[in-house]
């Protein structure tokens, strides 16, 4: 498979993206695509190994040296089967995935691994362009009724795999628009919208009902969803953020991230922001607080709505700027992560901690933090403050940045009384998605907490096939 | 040799005596005139005693393994003995005698003799008396002892009615045989012990035989030192068994031969025998025939077996050559040289009976005529010699019998195919041409073929249907079982290159019974392969002796000579139909005036019945075969084309093996012809097991279909036809590659042969439909085999609709996550690697703990082990230190060449480091690695690698090594050769290999100097004689049987043993052999230790096993059960980088250790403290279950099996079924027996001559001072040099000493491996003759050898020296005045010779040197050269048909006289090899003159004479490849110049 030499004689090319100035003026994707020759070239640079290390960075178990292999050969059409074979909706992975497939690629051990990431983009990317996505109706129906609670990638992942074993499947959504994450998290200049909605009408063929406006536990009671169907899929996201507790935490222009984000995709959706007061960075200096993904997207949104200034703070030492691959590969190392919101500039601060915001008339004005030092102490890592490093950034908006720590409980999740891990997820394994309620199982976020969006699409396909065997005695559906 | 074929007592343990096989010494002493004297018995005792080194003994020193004599009838001895008491014996040929073997209880003794008495009035024959045998059973080993029989000869007087001698003869045949058959019903337990036995029942022959050393035959049989017992003829027979289970019933020679060598196809030929009853009758025999019935079988070995056949053939009227020609075939297909009518003969007898297929000498014989043949690949050596007074003495060696040089006027040997029979009566010998043509002519063979011979193309053209649409063929595909790997990694590169695709690395994958995977039946056969006892094939350079001709349809009456022109005949050139061809079976009966009779059935079932309803439709479907057999269907088509959401298709092996023997079992086989039309069949593995049980031709319609499908995307737009074809080929050539492994020539002796293990299958499963096939530890059965089709069947068409169009991805050679379950994952090999680098113990054992955990996912046999730990453990401290543990740790044999420089050598320096061992593997060494290096490390690799190739083994290589290791077989590729691309070959590995860079190596599949176990023994005693210091190992690989060989090898007095598991690695080979042959360790180590302890050979020899050990937990299971030491391949490779890429066939290995590209090389990431790490951790594991079960030390640990128990929680659902007793049984040894090695070898080194030389040559040895010796030899003395070239080259390394500073005179005749190794600066000059292996590994040294001068006259008609001389000889030059046998100069890789004649196969796989023949050179001539050179004359004018041409090229001499040196002087064999391209007529001069010079060859001053008449006449020789490597050399040098 492949060209035995093709890592000797190609060179990695990746997809570019507009330069900044331009890309800042707006909330489109910016990425530049290969051509299809390109591609298929650097298709060629995989090795298609004995032991295919991307296979365990992969969480969704794409078979990537098959598909290089099929781009490689330039067999797009069975490679878009071989793609969709384990993964619902690689349009989004091929977006927003951190692609840790790519860290664990062989030819990282060189830092030139495959750009497996830019292949499945455009593996799926030609398939929409040929119209040779259709929906996969199936032969027969059985009478189950699903209900999946929650539109993000796991509640669609189970949906779309439930609805074609046959099953009647209703998605439940408490936003106006399915998506939940993607639509409403991501940015647009990440992942714009229209992607999402070109694969809806998809499940919508295949049979998935969705409902909006729907928040169950709130505008639908949950004893409904017990009482009308065979089984309910939780997928509802883990949206409980992490808080920082110090003083000034309740000074106007102290936000949390996601409504920030949420506004801003809402507005360049066409949809109103409803109620809540408008959240934005235009001429502010912005400090985002969180080295992650969603601080990133705060960089790039605030940079976006014209900010004065953007500087993102994260508690934990700046990492290497590589990794011991001797010592790490093929797992995710911990190494310096520039993103291209990082590139459309913005300051970033290492080891520091916010001690307290300040504020005008009840409005942040700035932040004091200060630098700390961590140590291994008998195994763990201790956290100190470095006496004198004290610092006052000037804040005009501030971005709680820093992960999410559980589902909502209220709501749903009370009523339901179902069992929660220890970290406030619904607890169910990874055989059989069960939660402690018959007939309730949990996927995505919900079940492991916050994660990647591939992971999610993992336990949602994982999920539906648990809720077939549950509903039919076995199940034939991929694992 | 005898495979004793299995019983159906169960034996404790795996050591199943019935494994037994045996090679031997063979021989015979003839008057040709038929004069009877007692002077002919005393020379047959002679001429045994001097065959005893190649015989063995086992723990027991007076217990040989068997001799024994066949005798005319010794009238004038039997008449006055039988006259004392009181019995006339009337005319000679009048009466009988039995020898008979009677139980010791009198009871059952009375029982056994009063059934022949009553069988000899009840056959109207005449009671005569008994006489008692004298015997002296002082001799006899205490092992023998309890089981020697009482030996009475009962006289048998010729009844009325006997018309003739034949008549007679046919009499006591019945008698005999309906003694054997009621007794067995009657007394079975005396059949089964072999307490009753009759050795020979004749009015011509009689047999002495038993379990006594052959020298001391005379002294327990009395009789035959009597001068009153004479004879015109003595064939004789010693034995050497692999076990030293006694049997005297095995010894040989049998009622009418007697054999060296081994019946590879003896299942399926015992099978097609049974088969033949209800069509087969004999208007000689008559209704006797019924009373013969089972017709073969009483002997239990496949030597007795081949002996019943050739009864039952004379009995029936074939002469002797004619039934020996039936039998065993030479090589007919192919042979241009061959004349139409012998053709036309061999092609009609193909479809009168199969041939007896593998490596056989034979000599038989009736009483009145005698003689010996040879297979059709010459497997075994047979030399004979014709004196002037009409004396035959044919041995397996020369220089048996001491004869008078100038009374000999014949020196021959037996050549390939060949027979040579002596006829007493007519007083001549009939040579083989005149034999076979007189056969050939009796009847009119060809008109015969033509009348009944329908070859299958010549039919008239067919439509067959064109393929589904892509929806059916996807279910299709998915019911019968199909993964992406199918069509991605097997057909589609099939269907490109027409090849079986290469893969590397090994199988980490769990066995099919343990897979929760539904697999295919096919996946719970392994191949069986030849190991040792017999030599595997190279079907590529000796496709000559190779044919995949496969006959369909009924066979004709065996036994009926006369009416040939009747019995309609198909034949196809191979056993692999196209859709066309099928369809033209099918209609056959339109076109041939209803000769044929095809009927199709169906092997599918309603799928409403489930896995239920399989068995009821098999009985079903083997009732419809028999029925439709009966109502005269000649061809059966068993089809699963039907197969669809209604019908499930029982799986087509489960369907064909069920016929086929349900068919036998009615007796009804031979009058149908199976065809197999299945969707089933795609990998070459497939169709090698439809064909091994039963099918005559297959037809895989889907894998034409799935070609057809994909032909587009195929590089190089082949045609569909195209693809087909090349697809085919693929498959033909696999199965060529798959029938050579176990030495099997011919698909027609294949078919039905079951040459394979069941690994997971239960016995009543196996007896039902696989009868015969060996199954050892049990596993599923019917129920289960249907439950996995039905799963397949609903995955295609299952009622649960959703959407998958995919394939399942198979994941069984690279891993997927979804796919089959791997030992090696990204989390285990990284896990490892960041343990080993971190030198971070806690995360070593993350790794092991994921390695080791089972509870989940079962991957190896291991896995369902549970150790017997302590309910305390004992304290660790307790317990013996990791660095002594790891002393027993080695690594597998790996080559510089298939690994990089960087990690052969940081194994090398890791391994030494520890004081464990390195292997070479097979490749040679580099000498600057035998010196420490400056920090201390050492490069050397302590075990050096002997394989087939013999690449780089020179003296010097041999004297550095601490293990010496003799590789039998490859766990990855049992039974192959080996290739390495002429682009792989650098400079640097070339001048390692001793070969010329950018020319391509092959390692053939047999080690051409050992076709049996003797032969191994030999090759075990020259290494040991090189190198006495060192210890001799020899590398087995796992398979049912190989406890048996590895008993073999400890009485070969190997000091060590490999048993290596089929999870072995390899760095290219067919991925048919990486997934399909051989078997695991834990079943081969367990059969190997239970087998040595039970024959009292344990303690001599130490055990090793490898082939997938990975953790600690892996050392303790492999030393309880009975390895000394533990090897590791893949485990050290990961822990220095290797990230299981399998790519090692590419070159393009991106971490450095595979390849030698040297930009990837740059990329190894080994350190020697990496593999250090990997090592102290594994054993530090061990340590730690040491402590929990209780062991302080190792030793202690070995054997120790009843602490391993059968995990009982298994829920496996097919896991459940399998039994592991016999592999965890510990056998209970004898009083002071070791379980574990304890001693030494005794290698008798001190009788070697090489004792005298090196006292002798101490003056040379020393000082370099120039020593003349002059001694005799003899036939006993082997490996004369060897020992003395290891003493040279201690001292002076490969260099050696100046030209022929030892010169050493013999005369005589030299034992085999004359000069083997023989150091630069030693010259042996032999007049006399030589054995085989003159000169193997010649290092330097000289050999002449020349007639001794009172001797034979014309010695280019003559033969002086036997089979494989120079074999991976590096250099030196040799001068041979006389004929060579067969593989002249194999595998050469830089000596000179010249020599006056060669057999077959001459200058096989040479890849450096030059051969000059100036005589006759036999067929197949530089097969698989490619390089060096050859200068043959051509008298006969037709070299050009003997030359294979697959690699070389032939040309006439260019007249060129110009020299690179100063005419006059005498060149250096450097300077002779200087330019190989250039300065032919020089050189060839120049060695002529020697040759004069040397050794007084008649023939080279008559060349010399007439040089300018002579130069025309000869042809060069030269590599293809070879010539354009030298010229690009050339430009290169020109070009930088």
């Amino acid at each position: 498979m492949g060209s035995p030499t093709g890592f000797q004689r190609i060179d990695r090319k990746d997809r570019g993206y507009l330069p900044v100035a331009e890309r800042k003026q707006n909330y489109r994707e910016f990425s530049i695509p290969l051509s299809d020759h390109a591609v298929s070239k650097q298709g060629a640079r995989c090795i298609d190994c004995g032991v295919p290390y991307c296979h365990s960075g992969c969480p969704v178990d794409n078979a990537i040296p098959d598909w290089n292999d099929l781009v490689y050969r330039k067999n797009w059409r069975e490679a878009i089967d071989v793609l969709h074979s384990t993964n619902n909706f690689p349009e989004f992975t091929g977006r927003v995935c951190p692609a840790p497939c790519e860290e664990a690629c062989t030819l990282n051990l060189t830092d030139v691994p495959v750009t497996i990431k830019t292949i499945e983009y455009s593996i799926i990317e030609k398939a929409w362009q040929n119209r040779w996505i259709e929906p996969k109706i199936p032969g027969r129906r059985t009478d189950k009724r699903v209900a999946v609670v929650g539109s993000g990638p796991s509640g669609l992942a189970a949906a779309q795999q439930l609805a074609r074993a046959g099953h009647q499947v209703k998605v439940f959504e408490k936003n106006a628009k399915i998506g939940g994450l993607l639509r409403y998290g991501i940015p647009d200049f990440k992942l714009s919208k229209r992607v999402i909605d070109r694969r809806l009408a998809q499940l919508q063929a295949e049979g998935v009902e969705f409902r909006v406006n729907s928040h169950i536990g709130v505008n639908v009671p949950v004893r409904r969803l017990i009482d009308d169907y065979d089984a309910v899929v939780l997928a509802a996201g883990c949206e409980t953020p992490r808080d920082l507790a110090v003083p000034g935490r309740d000074l106007d222009g102290v936000h949390f991230a996601m409504p920030f984000l949420a506004q801003q995709n809402r507005r360049v959706g066409r949809e109103s922001i409803g109620t809540m007061p408008p959240i934005t960075a235009e001429g502010k200096h912005v400090v985002v607080i969180g080295g992650g993904d969603t601080g990133a997207d705060c960089v790039g949104t605030s940079n976006r709505q014209g900010a004065a200034s953007v500087t993102q703070l994260e508690l934990l030492p700046r990492p290497p700027e590589m990794a011991d691959k001797m010592l790490t590969w093929p797992n995710w190392p911990s190494k310096v992560r520039t993103s291209t919101s990082h590139e459309e500039g913005c300051e970033r601060m290492w080891a520091v901690s916010t001690s307290r915001f300040v504020g005008e008339k009840g409005t942040v004005t700035a932040l004091h933090g200060v630098e700390v030092a961590w140590e291994q102490v008998a195994g763990r890592w201790e956290m100190s403050e470095i006496a004198g490093s004290e610092f006052e950034l000037r804040a005009d908006l501030v971005l709680l940045a820093m992960g999410f720590v559980s589902p909502v409980h209220e709501g749903f999740v009370e009523q339901l009384s179902v069992e929660l891990d220890q970290r406030g997820n619904i607890s169910a394994n990874t055989d059989d998605y069960a939660t402690s309620v018959p007939g309730v199982f949990a996927a995505g976020d919900m079940r492991r907490g916050q994660s990647l969006v591939v992971w999610a699409i993992k336990e949602g396909r994982q999920c539906a096939r648990a809720v077939d065997e549950f509903l039919m005695g076995s199940s034939d559906l991929p694992r | 040799m005898d495979t004793e074929h299995r019983q159906s007592k169960k034996t404790q343990g795996l050591y199943d005596p019935a494994f037994d096989h045996d090679a031997c010494g063979i021989g015979f002493v003839a008057d040709i005139k038929g004069r009877k004297t007692h002077q002919i018995v005393a020379q047959g005792l002679q001429v045994l005693a001097n065959l005893t080194h190649r015989g063995a003994v086992g723990a027991d020193p007076l217990a040989g393994d068997g001799a024994g004599m066949l005798l005319q009838i010794p009238d004038t001895f039997f008449r006055p003995e039988m006259a004392q008491h009181g019995v006339e014996l009337p005319a000679l040929g009048d009466y009988g005698v039995g020898m008979i073997f009677l139980p010791q209880d009198p009871i059952d003794r009375i029982v056994a003799e009063n059934l022949l008495i009553e069988l000899v009035i009840r056959e109207g024959q005449e009671m005569l008396g008994w006489r008692d045998v004298p015997v002296d059973p002082s001799c006899l080993g205490e092992s023998v002892k309890p089981i020697e029989p009482v030996i009475r000869q009962l006289f048998i007087g010729r009844g009325t009615g006997i018309v003739d001698a034949d008549h007679f003869e046919r009499k006591l045949y019945v008698i005999r045989k309906q003694a054997h058959i009621q007794l067995g019903q009657r007394a079975p337990y005396l059949i089964e012990r072999g307490n009753f036995y009759v050795t020979s029942m004749s009015a011509r022959t009689i047999t002495y035989k038993g379990m006594m050393l052959a020298e001391n035959l005379a002294t327990y049989y009395p009789d035959l030192t009597d001068e009153r017992v004479e004879s015109a003829l003595a064939l004789i027979h010693q034995r050497f068994s692999t076990n030293t289970n006694p049997s005297w019933r095995l010894a040989q020679p049998f009622r009418f031969l007697c054999h060296n060598g081994e019946i590879n196809t003896v299942q399926g030929n015992v099978n097609w025998m049974l088969a033949r009853r209800h069509n087969m009758s004999s208007e000689v025999i008559g209704d006797d025939l019924e009373k013969l019935w089972p017709l073969i079988g009483d002997g239990a070995s496949d030597s007795a077996t081949f002996d019943n056949a050739l009864e039952l053939l004379l009995a029936g009227g074939y002469s002797l050559g004619h039934a020996m020609m039936l039998m065993i075939p030479e090589a007919w297909a192919d042979n241009p040289l061959m004349d139409a009518g012998r053709k036309a003969f061999y092609e009609y007898h193909a479809a009168v009976m199969e041939p007896w297929d593998g490596p056989a000498a034979v000599a038989f014989t009736d009483g009145r005529q005698i003689g010996a043949t040879l297979d059709r690949n010459g497997l075994r050596p047979s030399r004979y010699f014709v004196t002037d007074d009409d004396l035959v003495v044919l041995a397996s060696e020369m220089g048996v019998l001491d004869i008078p040089e100038e009374k000999i006027v014949k020196k021959w040997r037996l050549q390939p195919g060949k027979m040579l029979l002596i006829d007493l009566e007519q007083g001549r010998i009939i040579d083989d041409a005149e034999l076979k043509n007189d056969l050939s002519g009796a009847k009119p063979y060809q008109q015969w073929l033509d009348e009944t011979q329908i070859h299958i193309a010549e039919l008239p053209q067919e439509v067959a249907a064109m393929g589904p649409d892509s929806e059916t063929l996807r279910c299709a595909q998915k019911a019968f079982g199909y993964t992406r790997e199918d069509v991605e990694f097997f057909l589609k590169p099939m269907a490109t290159q027409g090849q079986d695709p290469i893969g590397s690395m090994g199988r980490d994958t769990p066995p099919a019974v343990l897979s929760d995977r539904p697999k295919m039946l096919y996946d719970y056969f392994k191949q069986r392969f030849a190991q040792v006892t017999n030599p595997p094939i190279d079907p590529i350079r000796e496709q000559t002796v190779m044919s995949l001709v496969s006959l369909i349809g009924p066979r004709p009456n065996l036994l009926d000579l006369h009416t040939g022109g009747t019995h309609k005949r198909l034949e196809v050139s191979h056993p692999i139909l196209r859709n066309v061809d099928l369809e033209r079976v099918q209609r056959i009966e339109n076109h041939v005036d209803d000769a044929f009779r095809t009927k199709k059935l169906s092997i599918c079932y309603p799928a409403s019945e489930g896995a239920s309803g399989m068995r009821g439709a098999l009985q079903q479907l083997c009732e419809t075969a028999t029925e439709m057999v009966r109502e005269g269907r000649n061809i059966l088509i068993l089809s699963d084309r039907r197969q669809d959401v209604e019908r499930i298709a029982i799986p087509a092996l489960l369907a064909t093996a069920a016929v086929h023997h349900h068919l036998i079992k009615e007796g009804l086989r031979t009058e149908v012809g199976l065809v197999v039309e299945t969707g089933e069949a795609r990998q070459v593995h497939d169709f090698c097991l439809l064909g091994g049980y039963g099918a005559e031709a297959i037809n895989p319609y889907l894998a034409f279909d799935v070609i057809h499908s994909f032909v587009d995307q195929l590089d190089g737009a082949p045609t569909p036809e195209e693809a087909e074809g090349r697809y085919v080929k693929a498959i033909n050539k696999g199965m060529l590659k798959v029938m050579s492994k176990m030495g099997i020539s011919t698909f027609q002796s294949y078919c039905g042969a079951q040459i394979f293990d069941a690994i997971g299958l239960n016995t009543v499963f196996i007896d039902r439909y696989f009868t015969g096939t060996p199954s050892v530890i049990e596993g599923i059965g019917l129920d289960e085999i249907a439950t996995e089709t039905v799963r397949r069947h609903e995955m295609a068409f299952g009622v649960k609709a959703y959407a998958t169009t995919e394939l399942d991805v198979g994941g069984d050679y690279a891993y997927r996550i979804s796919g089959e379950d791997h030992v090696w994952t990204p989390e285990t090999v990284s896990t490892l690697q960041h343990a080993v680098r971190s030198a971070d113990y806690g995360l070593f054992k993350q790794y092991t703990a994921a390695v080791n955990d089972q509870t989940r996912k079962l991957k190896n046999l291991r896995g369902l082990f549970e150790l017997d730990l302590l309910p305390e453990s004992i304290s660790i401290d307790e317990v013996e230190p990791a660095s002594e543990i790891v002393k027993r740790f080695a690594t597998g044999a790996m080559s510089f060449g298939s690994i990089s420089w960087e990690a052969h050598t940081n194994l090398a320096i890791a391994m030494n480091r520890m004081g464990a061992k390195s292997n070479t593997g097979e490749g040679g060494e580099e000498p600057s690695r035998f010196e420490i290096m400056e920090n201390g490390d050492s490069m050397r690799s302590a075990v050096k690698q002997v394989a087939s190739g013999r690449f780089g083994v020179t003296t010097e290589y041999l004297v550095s090594a601490d293990d010496i290791q003799i590789k039998m077989a490859q766990g990855a590729k049992p039974g192959e050769g080996g290739q390495l691309p002429g682009h792989k070959v650098n400079d640097w590995i070339a001048k390692v290999r001793h070969s010329t860079p950018g020319v391509g190596l092959i390692s053939p599949p047999p080690h051409h100097d050992i076709y049996s176990i003797e032969d191994l023994k030999q090759l075990i005693l020259d290494l040991k004689n090189v190198n006495p210091q060192a210890r001799i190992s020899v590398k087995l690989v796992s398979e049912v049987g190989v406890g048996t060989i590895a008993a073999g090898v400890a009485k070969a007095h190997a000091d060590h043993v490999l048993v290596s598991g089929n999870d072995g690695g390899t760095g290219a080979s067919p991925l048919t052999s990486v997934m399909q042959a051989g078997s695991h360790w834990e079943i081969g180590l367990a059969e190997t230790h239970q087998t040595l302890v039970a024959n009292e050979l344990r303690g001599r020899i130490a055990v090793q096993t490898d082939g997938g050990i990975r953790t600690g937990r892996d050392v303790i299971v492999a030393a309880l059960l009975g390895a000394d030491e533990v090897g590791f391949g893949t485990g050290a490779l990961i822990s220095q980088g290797c990230i299981m890429m399998r790519k090692c066939h590419l070159n393009t290995c991106p971490v450095g250790v595979a390849t030698q590209d040297p930009e990837l090389r740059k990329l190894f990431p080994g350190q020697p403290e990496h593999v250090v790490n990997f090592f102290m951790f594994v054993a530090e594991e061990a340590r730690e279950i040491m402590a929990q079960l209780g062991f302080r030390t190792y030793a202690e640990m070995i054997g120790q099996s009843d602490r391993i128990k059968m995990r009982t929680a298994v829920d496996h659902w097919k896991a459940r079924g399998l039994d592991f007793s016999r592999v965890l049984f510990k056998p209970e040894p004898g009083p002071g027996v070791a379980i574990s090695n304890t001693e030494k070898q005794d290698h008798n080194l001190q009788v070697a001559l090489d004792n005298q030389l090196i006292d002798k040559a101490i003056a040379a040895l020393e000082d370099q001072k120039p020593v003349s010796l002059e001694l005799s030899i003899a036939n006993t003395n082997l490996s004369v040099g060897a020992m003395l070239s290891g003493e040279v080259a201690r001292r002076y390394g490969h260099a050696g000493l100046t030209d022929d500073t030892i010169h050493i005179k013999l005369n005589g005749t030299a034992g085999q491996s004359f000069g083997a190794w023989l150091a630069h600066g030693v010259t042996l000059h032999l007049e006399g003759d030589a054995n085989d292996y003159v000169g193997k590994g010649l290092s330097g040294g000289r050999i002449i050898i020349e007639a001794a001068p009172q001797g034979i006259t014309v010695p280019r008609e003559n033969i002086i020296l036997g089979n494989t001389v120079l074999y991976g000889a590096i250099s030196g030059d040799c001068y041979f005045n006389g004929g060579a046998g067969e593989r002249f100069a194999v595998r050469n890789s830089g000596a000179i010779a010249v020599v006056e004649r060669v057999g077959d196969h001459g200058c096989e796989y040479m890849t450096g040197g030059c051969v000059v023949v100036i005589g006759k050179a036999g067929r197949n001539f530089g097969a698989g050269m490619s390089g060096g050179i050859a200068y043959v004359i051509d008298d006969a004018g037709d070299f050009e048909q003997r030359v294979n041409r697959e690699m070389v090229e032939i040309e006439p001499i260019a007249n060129d006289h110009s020299a690179p040196v100063d005419v006059g002087r005498d060149p250096t064999p450097e300077e002779l090899l200087a330019d190989p391209l250039r300065y032919d007529v020089w050189r060839l001069r120049t060695l002529i003159e020697r040759q004069a010079r040397l050794t007084n060859s008649s023939r080279a001053e008559e060349i010399l004479a007439n040089f300018d008449d002579y130069l025309p006449r000869f042809y060069k020789v030269v590599p293809v490849e070879f010539r354009k490597a030298l010229e690009q050399r050339r430009a290169a040098v020109v070009g930088g110049g």
